[in-house]
């Protein structure tokens, strides 16, 4: 894993020095604008409140999971399915609440590797990337169930839409997909 | 504290007693797990929750709406959509911060193309995908993603 995209210090590093940064700018806006100073301190710590309330169960939902749900057991359920239960499969196990995207690359890796789909691999990533469980919740607190559900079932059709275009495109090219490098092989 | 925020909780209480019965060394392995992802994005929280006091505090919802309200056309949707694309932040924090843009005359559809291109599409994340998927199947499903987020949003503003 080494090509993970900023390991996990460097990111933690520059999104506090990031912080820092925000804070001082913030100091010195108020400096100038001190009226300004009641309405932006209210507002952020509402929010504050209300993400403070929700984020660590959030955390430790996808904590338990990540560690009860290895990749092994998804890259089997997913390798091997087919049709519309294969679509449904890719669907569930990408809305699984995991870690970030770039945690889903190395499983679709071995996913081509394994021969699956292309359109179900297509599925499986985005599902991993945009609908996620605790995310669901967290989006129905702030911006309501109609919301949500709206924009999930939207979602949904146009993420299988996308995944069978997808292939539509790439075997209608010709180029096996077993030709691309694959830099996680073991 | 209202009633998503119970369930969330409610769920994530009976989930940890339910992983100790089970397997007391995995039950603490996730909330190590689940703590230190706590840590790597409190930073980003504290820097979203300041931008929406900022937002909100120096910026009127006549200038937001303006921009990406419902009289505003689909250029600003466009635009908040590109926004999200680039823009490198957990979901979970943009949540809070598009209902913030929500509350203060955003229209449904930009905040709606706004959070969609945020999850599906990460440009930072790009050159991996590449990697992985070739480059082929990555630039098609993160071109195939803005169209269908823009599409999902046009939708949305339709529907609410």
């Amino acid at each position: 894993m080494k090509n993970k995209p900023g390991n996990k210090k460097n990111g933690l590093l520059r999104d506090t020095i990031f912080l820092i940064a925000i804070i001082f700018l913030t100091i010195i806006l108020l400096f100038f604008y001190p009226q300004k100073t009641e309405p932006v301190m209210s507002i952020s710590w509402d929010y504050f409140l209300e993400m403070i309330l929700i984020l660590p169960a959030v955390m430790i939902i996808m904590g338990l999971f990540s560690v009860w749900m290895p990749d092994e057991t998804i890259i089997k359920y997913l390798g091997k399915s087919s049709g519309l239960k294969g679509i449904f499969i890719a669907l569930f196990l990408g809305m699984l609440p995991t870690g970030p995207l770039y945690v889903a690359f190395p499983i679709a890796a071995s996913l081509i590797k394994k021969g699956a789909r292309v359109s179900n691999i297509i599925i499986f990533l985005s599902a991993w990337a945009c609908i996620k469980l605790p995310q669901e919740l967290v989006e129905v607190e702030f911006l309501g169930l109609n919301f949500m559900i709206t924009r999930l079932i939207l979602t949904i059709i146009f993420v299988i839409i996308m995944g069978f275009s997808i292939e539509f495109i790439l075997n209608r090219n010709n180029k096996d997909i077993n030709e691309t490098n694959l830099p996680f092989s073991d | 504290m209202n009633i998503t925020a119970i369930i969330i909780n409610l769920i994530a209480l009976i989930g940890v007693i339910l992983a100790f019965v089970k397997n007391k060394q995995k039950a603490l392995k996730s909330l190590k797990v689940a703590g230190k992802t706590f840590l790597r994005i409190l930073p980003m929280t504290l820097i979203i929750v300041i931008v929406i006091g900022l937002l909100l505090g120096f910026i009127s919802s006549d200038q937001i709406s303006q921009f990406i309200g419902n009289q505003s056309g689909p250029f600003g949707v466009i635009l908040v959509g590109v926004a999200g694309a680039l823009m490198h932040i957990p979901a979970l924090l943009a949540f809070p911060l598009g209902s913030s843009l929500l509350d203060n005359g955003a229209s449904i559809t930009a905040v709606a193309a706004f959070l969609t291109t945020l999850t599906m599409i990460g440009m930072i994340t790009l050159p991996l995908e590449i990697k992985v998927l070739g480059k082929k199947m990555a630039l098609l499903r993160n071109g195939f993603s803005f169209i269908a987020a823009l599409l999902i949003a046009f939708i949305m503003g339709m529907l609410l």
